[in-house]
């Protein structure tokens, strides 16, 4: 069946089967390949995208189910050569060890700071709840956060 | 060019907290991890593994899988053109089952396919006729029970004896205990990509721990000369052990060799967890005996791992597990046996702090067995018997190097603890905002644990690693094996060359089997031996560059040095004072050279021998607030002070520290696979359960540093001794705040709750 929809402000209409999770359409059929898959339960996180602003995990739904959505991956975050401030502020506080967590943190963060400008460490804990990271323990991913909400807040 | 006359020191060298290289391709999202990679026209292999613990293959027929559309080729042991066994250390491992299967997950067939589906599809339709057999499953039967292998069921077994093992103090404690298995489960599964290339080789991206070992397995069983395979390094998403050992490299390569096409291979989670080793489960008693004060006269251990059905490193496993079996302590009568033995339960391997994580948390419960005995408190027990530069291990071996053992336990002893449970947020009580504690019943207990092990590789074992350097008008461009899985090498790389050279711009060149093989990236090896290997090639180009330099000029290179990136004279009569991008216009100096640690050597039949090149300890706190009725524990905090050598990039350490505490955290208190006639009940996230943000404690650390001699800038590697005590830390806080034994880990909710800790 066909599906379109928006991703990082590129059109992509496709021809697919009805089973295509939308990870695997942006992974396989539109050829991003920064939005990761960590397992096969939806638990860890890592295929974390914005649809329509809100983060979800892209493995949790169909692509049928996004079509006419606006999807934006971690490549879309930031204009090309230049980082977003939670991305600058991932790489600024050695907030990523290999690596495979991060876009899905990123986008997890920047979802949450869109909701709550202002989190607690605790809000940003429980935020993250469902994205898990194997190798930084989480504190540097939580002080990027919050160093990244801090900037935001300096009047323009 | 000129330069201006101030001096600018390079940024971004040794000491300092200089940012990741692949920082910014990971936050982009442009870090091809190895599951990203692509080809023209390849296909997707996929593996069939056993769902018997232990079988006979009566046949295995493959035609109906080969008629499904799509699918190209279907091997199976039969179709290996020449060693049909791989394995890290021994070739005991069959690539695919022939005639048994000896573990629920052992690969029996690969297919090759246009699409996964396909290939799903195709494993299903093999049909394999298994017997089903008895399996093996009891570890402590292994040894005695009829060989499940042609090399028999006992990996190694050693024994170390050293003094008068029947000294008796007036004070005896004794226990048993026992550790679950692990998983490393790193977040980016196993993935690569085979590419059949015109000279009839392979060229295989994959993401390991070590390129050469695997060019060497998969090159003996695909019949070629191990120059036809060519790995290089894709995108590794963490390690931590997992992957030391061959997963599907061979299966890709073998295909690729079969179908003349570029062969890709995912792991799904739940093949992950069956398709790399585990933390080996053990088994373990102790008896300590000590004067009234609390100083040892003797130890004693018995320990038992499970390897599981192949050998992997669990030789190995087995000799640091008895070697550092009594902990960081003086004790100069002992007698520890391990043994290491096959079952038909999952294979086992190295993990983050590679046997020494098991025996910690038995001596770290025996060390405070005997603080209450004697009546000392449990960080003057560990002061009064620890380690120090000059005594012995229990292998004889004189400690050499630096080893700040009361060091480590007086600062971790001294860093702040937290405010009380009273007044902390309701948020942060065990089990949480959903199944909030009772606050009148949260019991607060305080754990200490100190931990030791070996750095590099053990008993004689000629280690090395290969770097190249190449400077060009200030352009410096490394190249090294040394697989970056996550830990921070690259950013080492760079601060070293920087150091050396004074040059601010260092490339790093991809790591593949180009140059010589860098070791693995495990044992906390790669900052010694392949920064040693990185600092070598600098300072040889370094002193070509000075030569160069001294010829131009007529003097002694002797002379010259490299300061805040320019060459200067120390005779002050000569007036070169160069920026060392100009200090030799279009000359390209390029040096390579390989790196060795000190010789050790083999363990006797007595378990005595200077067997390991350098040591490294850790201390862990831990705080918890622990509901007994409910059996909620939530970590506090944890507190270490930890021996570093040196830290190169403090920030890195840090890094090491908090994620290696999350690990023995998980250790702690939840990460088990469970096994149910030799199969992983759990094998994903959802029930294999790691620590999450809200898991983890506040960390505290100090860095102690005391260079290590012999160690390249004295740096010590950082990343298991988080691992190993924090583990048992964090279990003496549970034992405190619960007064239960709590003899295993990991400490489940009703071992708490319903006593069965006891
Ligand atoms: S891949 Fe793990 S949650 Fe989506
Ligand atoms: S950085 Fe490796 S999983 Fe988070």
């Amino acid at each position: 069946m066909k599906v379109a929809m928006t991703i990082n402000g590129t059109s992509q209409q496709h021809e697919i089967e009805p089973r295509v999770l939308l990870v695997q359409f942006i992974r396989e059929v539109a050829g991003l390949t920064g939005t990761n898959v960590g397992c096969d339960t939806t638990s860890c996180g890592t295929c974390t995208v914005l649809l329509d602003g809100e983060s979800v995990k892209s493995c949790t739904i169909l692509a049928v189910q996004a079509d006419g959505a606006q999807i934006t991956t971690i490549e879309g975050l930031a204009e090309p050569g230049t980082l977003h401030p939670m991305q600058e502020a991932f790489r600024e506080n050695h907030a990523l060890q290999c690596g495979f967590c991060t876009p899905g943190m990123v986008l997890a963060a920047v979802s949450l700071l869109q909701e709550n400008a202002h989190p607690s460490e605790q809000e940003v804990r429980s935020a993250l709840e469902g994205n898990l990271c194997r190798c930084t323990g989480y504190h540097n991913i939580v002080k990027a956060i919050l160093a990244a909400a801090d900037a935001a807040e300096v009047p323009a | 060019m000129s330069d201006i006359a101030t001096t600018h020191a390079t940024k971004g060298t040794i000491g300092e907290n200089a940012s990741r290289p692949d920082g910014g391709p990971k936050v982009r999202g442009e870090f091809a991890f190895s599951g990203d990679l692509w080809a023209d026209g390849m296909l997707w292999g996929r593996t069939l593994r056993s769902p018997h613990p232990a079988a006979r293959i009566i046949a295995i027929d493959i035609a109906a899988a080969l008629r499904i559309p799509g699918v190209h080729a279907v091997v199976t042991a039969a179709d290996l053109p020449a060693s049909v066994n791989y394995g890290l250390e021994w070739r005991d491992q069959p690539v695919f089952a022939t005639d048994v299967v000896r573990y629920v997950g052992e690969p029996v067939a690969a297919v090759a396919a246009d699409h996964p589906e396909a290939a799903r599809q195709a494993c299903e339709a093999i049909d394999v006729q298994y017997e089903p057999q008895v399996p093996l499953l009891d570890p402590a039967e292994a040894a005695a029970a009829p060989p499940i292998h042609p090399d028999g069921n006992v990996f190694r077994q050693l024994t170390i004896r050293t003094g008068d093992p029947s000294a008796r103090g007036p004070i005896v404690v004794e226990g048993a205990y026992e550790v679950g298995m692990q998983d490393q489960a790193f977040m980016g599964p196993e993935a690569g990509l085979a590419i059949p290339a015109d000279d009839g080789g392979i060229d295989l991206i994959v993401s390991t721990q070590w390129l050469h070992n695997d060019r060497l397995q998969v090159a003996e069983c695909l019949g070629l000369a191990p120059e036809k395979v060519r790995l290089s390094l894709g995108g590794v998403g963490g390690a931590f052990g997992a992957r030391e050992d061959v997963s599907l490299q061979i299966h890709a390569c073998l295909l690729a060799q079969r179908t003349a096409r570029p062969i890709k291979i995912v792991y799904s989670r739940e093949e992950s967890f069956l398709g790399h080793v585990h933390r080996h489960p053990a088994r373990i008693w102790m008896r300590h005996s000590a004067e009234a004060d609390g100083r040892l006269v003797s130890f004693e251990a018995r320990i038992l791992l499970d390897g599981g059905a192949y050998r992997s490193s669990s030789y190995h496993v087995v000799a640091n597990a008895t070697c550092f079996s009594a902990g960081p302590y003086k004790v100069e009568n002992a007698l520890a046996e391990g043994i290491g033995v096959r079952t038909n339960n999952p294979p086992c391997g190295a993990m983050r702090g590679f046997g020494a994580v098991q025996v910690c948390f038995a001596h770290e419960a025996q060390m405070d067995k005997l603080a209450e005995a004697c009546g000392v408190d449990p960080v003057e027990i560990r002061l009064r018997n620890a380690l120090a530069t000059g005594d012995r291990l229990l292998t004889g071996q004189v400690i050499e190097g630096t080893l700040p053992v009361a060091r480590v336990i007086r600062e971790a002893a001294a860093l702040p603890l937290p405010p009380s449970p009273e007044i902390a947020d309701p948020m942060t009580r065990p089990g949480g905002a959903g199944r909030t504690a009772d606050a009148a019943h949260v019991r607060r207990g305080i754990g200490f644990a100190v931990g030791f092990k070996n750095l590099m590789y053990a008993e004689g074992y000629m280690d090395g690693s290969a770097a190249r350097c190449r400077l060009s008008d200030g352009l410096a461009t490394v190249t090294c094996a040394a697989a970056e899985v996550g830990q921070g090498f690259v950013t080492l790389a760079q601060q070293i060359a920087r150091t050396v050279l004074g040059v601010e711009d260092v490339l790093l060149a991809p790591a593949d089997t180009s140059i010589g093989s860098a070791g693995s990236s495990s044992a906390s090896r790669q900052t010694w031996m392949s920064g040693g290997a990185v600092e070598k090639a600098c300072q040889a180009v370094r002193a070509a560059l000075l030569q160069h330099v001294a010829d131009r000029h007529g003097i002694d290179p002797a002379q010259l040095t490299i300061t805040d990136g320019r060459v200067t004279s120390t005779d002050a009569r000569d007036s070169i004072d160069l920026a060392v991008a100009d200090a030799a216009p279009g000359v390209v100096f390029e040096e390579e050279v390989e790196y060795h640690h000190r010789i050790t050597h083999p363990l006797d039949d007595d378990g005595q021998g200077d067997a390991h090149v350098s040591l490294v300890c850790a201390a862990h706190r831990a705080v918890v607030d622990v509901d007994p009725d409910l059996g909620l524990i939530r970590v506090v905090q944890v507190a270490t002070a930890q021996d570093v050598g040196r830290a190169l990039n403090p920030l890195q350490v840090l890094g090491q520290i908090e994620g290696g505490i999350a690990q023995g955290l998980g250790l702690a208190t939840m990460e088990e696979l469970t096994l149910r006639n030799g199969r992983i009940l759990n094998p994903s996230f959802t029930d294999y359960l790691i620590p999450t943000a809200l898991d983890m404690p506040e960390v505290l650390a100090t860095l102690v540093e005391e260079p290590e001699p012999g160690a390249p800038f004295g740096a010590k590697g950082v990343g298991e001794p988080p691992t190993i005590s924090s583990t048992p830390a964090i279990v003496a806080a549970l034992r405190a705040a619960t007064g239960k034994a709590l003899n295993r880990v990991p400490v489940r909710p009703q071992d708490i709750a319903l006593g069965d800790g006891e």
